[in-house]
């Protein structure tokens, strides 16, 4: 049990390459936090500095009130579990989970002990005598994570551990882990692209961006309240919907449309309207229309796609729109919707430096 | 390299110390000492030496014997390496069509890797041995006027034969794998865009195989030129008059037999010279296009 | 599925012929009596004097050398081979554990080192070589006979790539374990390297038991002489001619010379394919 504290802490390779820009954060006791961004952004260097697998070129990590920046990975008391597992191919499932414990020298019926323990918990006690290649996906997956259970860790820590399993164990096993996280009480670090994923596993996420963390706290407060165009436009699937537009003193104007309900927003610079795809409604007095293109029916809600007629880019790409609705809105081919939304929900930012400006 | 590394002073030089020493001592000091000696010249009793420069590569290397066994050595591996990997391709090619008796076949034809140069050369010496070998009784039978141990060019047929049977079996294996590493799916498209099977395999298959067979050409050049000396010296001993002396064979025999020091170890290296050239191209290729 | 037309098998029957019926001639006509070859010439089918030949060759001394018997040859042939694969591998994978697992400052150029080995084959440093062994007094010694064979490069090449195919989270996962650098070495990377390691035994084997010019030179004596070797003695002793040529003795022993790498090679096909493609890389 122990809080994790990253203070402005720094990655420079050896060639120069900077991957990590000074990181500030807290994580408490029990916490599990998700590291989400695009692939290459630097949140898997930022775990793996965590867990001591790469070195941390300034700023200090600490694990409880030990500064571990120099600790061999072994004696910072964290587990791990990998993208690709990494079981050991030629021990069975009880010699990956016991081979931490022998090199600790822990007592022999203290390993079975906790052996036991966790195979009953993650249901792989009928398994322990095969090796990983008489396991499919999703029983190696649990093998990793009793390799780290029964270490008893401070800490853990998930690399996209996921990944490599089809959509609905995917779903089953995030459900998994949520709920022997929460029984454990282990504060814990996850890393994964994957937006739905971080969204309902955090307690509070990180979106990290180029080595930054653009924002952090709860999933829902950054779903509703996003700092930056980034955020906004990485958390919520579907995607939200961007507009470039400008403001003219009274109104914003996208295209050739002028959307009354905005003040205060600067004139002379490039915007950005964010729209959430559930907060678009169908109304006959709506703000603007699209053409409809496309509508994927997901069974429970539709998710219609039209363009702005109005606004094509000089290389004729046309503006997606994309509205969540019920599954009795049903619109034909090129049909015309007229759509609206509350001011209230939608965002602005600013185009160049991605800030939110309301 | 390895992402995350240990890093340790001295544990990794004692992982790697075995092999250097041994380099350092069997590999590169005798080497040192050729490229040394190549500058000496000895007297008749090995008493004294003294510094020549490269009078001992003049004297050696341009004179006839040298000149001729380098011939004989481009003739040789040429070939040598054309014959085996046109034979083996063949073989290999006729191998992956079929499917009743394919490990049999496979078997048959990769099995002679196991044999020893020499012992082929010798099984092959007695083969062609005039008392009782019957290959040189059939040729002379089927009109050749067939006698290894005075004509040049029998002499020759007889060690390209030898060293081609006991090189087909490696060169087999290979294109055999390389066969079966093109991608089902390429295959299946080929077969529904080109109807001909010779046209198939010239356009689709040959050059997909190209790595292999690069590969296979350093491999059997190399083979042509050091490998082969077991079975020259089990077979012809170079003779007749060194018609069917090797570079490698020219090398052993003035240092060992004729004991002249500076002009075997001269020759030494320019063949490292060659070495180097060899591996040099073979690297260079297969980091370019060769590869798919 | 396509047809396979019967010019398909009449090439590769062609080919399985002309690879295998040498040596099977070489094996029946060690069967028959010396007479029987010098009048009728090499011999297709097995003879009556299996037993005679092989017995003479193998157990009697003067049977094929002046004191030493085929056995002691194939004894000193056997501990080539093994001697040879057994030494390549251990030391080519401590080389190569080095210089993917650890990053050291002069790991650069001990790899270059072990990688020039390959612009130096025996044959081009033959005498000093001699002069070496000589030096150190390893004429006629086992030590002298494989020490100086087992370092080349190609064991070390294809070890490092095999090692940097290992996913590198093992290695990870191992440190989180805690396991030291020998640990990580012989608790994961050389079980997991196993059909590897046997692999190379075979291939290592047989291309120890098949060395010739190294043991040419630095053996003298006869009782050190291996089968190959042996080979080349009898060689000599049909060309000076003298009684009757023994052309059975020196059919049976390249048949003695032959059997076990072929043996080898035979029972473990699948590794040693494997082997042989993989370290070729």
């Amino acid at each position: 049990m122990a809080q994790v504290e990253l203070k402005q802490v720094r990655k420079t390779y050896p060639n120069g390459a900077e991957a990590i820009f000074g990181v500030d954060m807290q994580i408490d006791d029990g916490e599990l936090i998700v590291f989400v961004g695009p692939s290459g952004c630097g949140k898997s260097t930022l775990l793996r500095m965590v867990a001591g697998l790469e070195s941390v070129t300034s700023g200090d990590i600490l694990i409880g009130d030990r500064v571990i920046n120099d600790v061999s990975p072994s004696e910072r008391d964290v587990a791990m579990v990998f993208q690709n597992y990494a079981l050991y191919p030629h021990m069975s499932v009880r010699g990956n989970m016991s081979y931490g414990l022998k090199n600790r020298k822990m007592d022999k019926a203290e390993i079975e002990r906790r052996i036991t323990d966790a195979a009953k918990m993650l249901k792989i006690d009928k398994f322990l005598d095969r090796q990983p290649n008489q396991l499919s996906g999703g029983q190696r997956q649990r093998v990793a994570m009793g390799r780290a259970i029964v270490r008893n860790p401070q800490v853990f820590l998930f690399d996209e551990p996921l990944s490599n399993l089809d959509a609905k164990l995917r779903v089953q096993m995030r459900i998994e882990i949520k709920k022997l996280q929460r029984r454990m009480n282990v504060t814990s670090i996850y890393v994964t692209h994957d937006q739905t994923e971080a969204m309902t596993l955090a307690d509070r996420l990180a979106v990290i961006n180029e080595g930054r963390v653009e924002q952090m706290g709860a999933p829902m407060e950054l779903y509703s309240n996003p700092r930056t165009l980034f955020v906004a436009s990485f958390i919520g699937s579907p995607a939200i919907n961007l507009i470039p537009a400008k403001f003219d003193g009274t109104s914003l104007i996208a295209g050739d449309m002028a959307l009354a309900g905005f003040s205060d927003l600067p004139t002379d610079k490039d915007l950005v309207l964010g729209v959430r795809p559930d907060v678009l409604t169908v109304s006959d007095e709506g703000q603007f229309s699209i053409n409809v293109d496309l509508v994927e029916q997901h069974g429970g809600e539709n998710l219609i796609y039209g363009s702005l007629p109005s606004m094509v880019s000089d290389a004729g790409d046309v503006q997606e729109i994309c509205l969540k609705a019920s599954q009795s809105l049903l619109p034909g081919l090129d049909e015309k919707m007229t759509l609206a939304f509350n001011p209230e929900d939608a965002f602005v930012f600013e185009k160049d430096t991605g800030a939110r400006l309301k | 390299m390895k992402r995350v590394q240990f890093e340790h002073s001295a544990i990794p030089y004692m992982f790697i110390a075995p092999q250097i020493i041994i380099i350092v001592v069997f590999f590169l000091w005798p080497a040192a000492q050729a490229v040394y000696q190549s500058f000496l010249l000895e007297d008749a009793f090995g008493l004294s030496s003294q510094f020549v420069w490269f009078r001992n590569y003049s004297d050696t290397i341009f004179n006839d014997a040298w000149l001729q066994a380098a011939g004989f050595t481009i003739v040789f591996s040429t070939l040598v390496t054309a014959l085996s990997l046109g034979l083996a391709l063949l073989l290999a090619v006729k191998a992956n069509e079929v499917i009743r008796g394919a490990s049999t076949y496979k078997t048959l034809l990769m099995w002679a890797y196991a044999i020893a140069p020499p012992v082929a050369g010798l099984m092959g010496n007695l083969m062609f041995n005039p008392l009782i070998g019957d290959l040189y009784i059939f040729m002379n039978s089927i009109g050749f006027d067939f006698d290894h141990k005075l004509d040049p060019y029998d002499a020759g047929f007889v060690v390209v034969l030898i060293s081609v049977w006991k090189q087909v079996s490696v060169n087999f294996i290979f294109f055999l794998s390389g066969l079966q590493g093109i991608p089902k799916g390429v295959q299946e498209a080929a077969l529904m865009d080109c109807k001909s099977s010779t046209r198939r395999f010239w356009t689709i298959t040959f050059p997909l195989l190209a790595p292999t067979t690069f590969f296979l050409m350093v491999i059997n050049i190399t083979y042509a030129f050091f490998e082969t000396f077991g079975i020259i010296d089990t077979t012809t001993q170079g003779a007749p008059g060194g018609a069917t002396t090797t570079l490698v064979y020219k090398v052993f025999q003035d240092g060992f037999r004729g004991a002249d020091i500076g002009g075997s170890s001269a020759q030494s290296v320019v063949l490292m010279i060659m070495v180097l050239v060899l591996t040099v191209i073979q690297f260079r290729f297969i980091e370019k296009k060769v590869h798919y | 599925m396509e047809r396979v037309p019967i010019s398909t098998h009449i090439i590769l029957i062609l080919g399985a012929l002309f690879m295998t019926l040498p040596v099977w001639v070489a094996f029946a006509t060690s069967t028959h009596a010396p007479e029987t070859i010098l009048r009728e010439g090499l011999q297709f089918w097995p003879g009556p004097h299996f037993f005679e030949t092989y017995n003479e060759v193998l157990f009697v001394e003067g049977g094929v050398m002046k004191k030493v018997t085929a056995t002691t040859m194939l004894k000193n042939s056997m501990i080539l081979g093994v001697g040879f694969a057994i030494g390549k591998v251990i030391i080519s994978m401590l080389a190569a554990y080095a210089i993917v697992y650890f990053r050291f400052r002069l790991g650069v150029p001990l790899f270059w080192v072990i990688f020039m080995t390959l612009l130096l084959p025996l044959e081009v440093r033959i005498i000093p070589s001699y002069e070496v062994v000589a030096n150190m007094g390893l004429l006629d010694t086992k030590a002298g006979l494989i020490i100086p064979l087992i370092a080349s490069a190609t064991g070390t090449f294809f070890f490092r790539q095999f090692f940097k195919s290992v996913p590198d989270e093992l290695l990870e996962a191992a440190r989180l374990d805690g396991a030291s650098a020998w640990g990580f070495f012989i608790d994961i990377l050389v079980p997991l390297s196993k059909t590897m390691i046997a692999a190379i035994l075979i291939i290592m084997f047989v291309v120890g038991w098949n060395q010739y010019l190294w043991p040419l030179i630095m053996t003298t004596k006869e009782e050190n002489y291996t089968l190959v070797i042996g080979i080349k003695q009898i060689y000599q002793v049909l060309n000076e001619g003298g009684e009757l040529p023994q052309f059975q003795k020196a059919f049976a022993l390249t048949i003695l010379a032959t059997l076990p790498p072929v043996l080898v090679v035979l029972i473990f096909q699948r590794w040693f394919v494997k082997g042989l493609v993989e370290s070729e890389k």
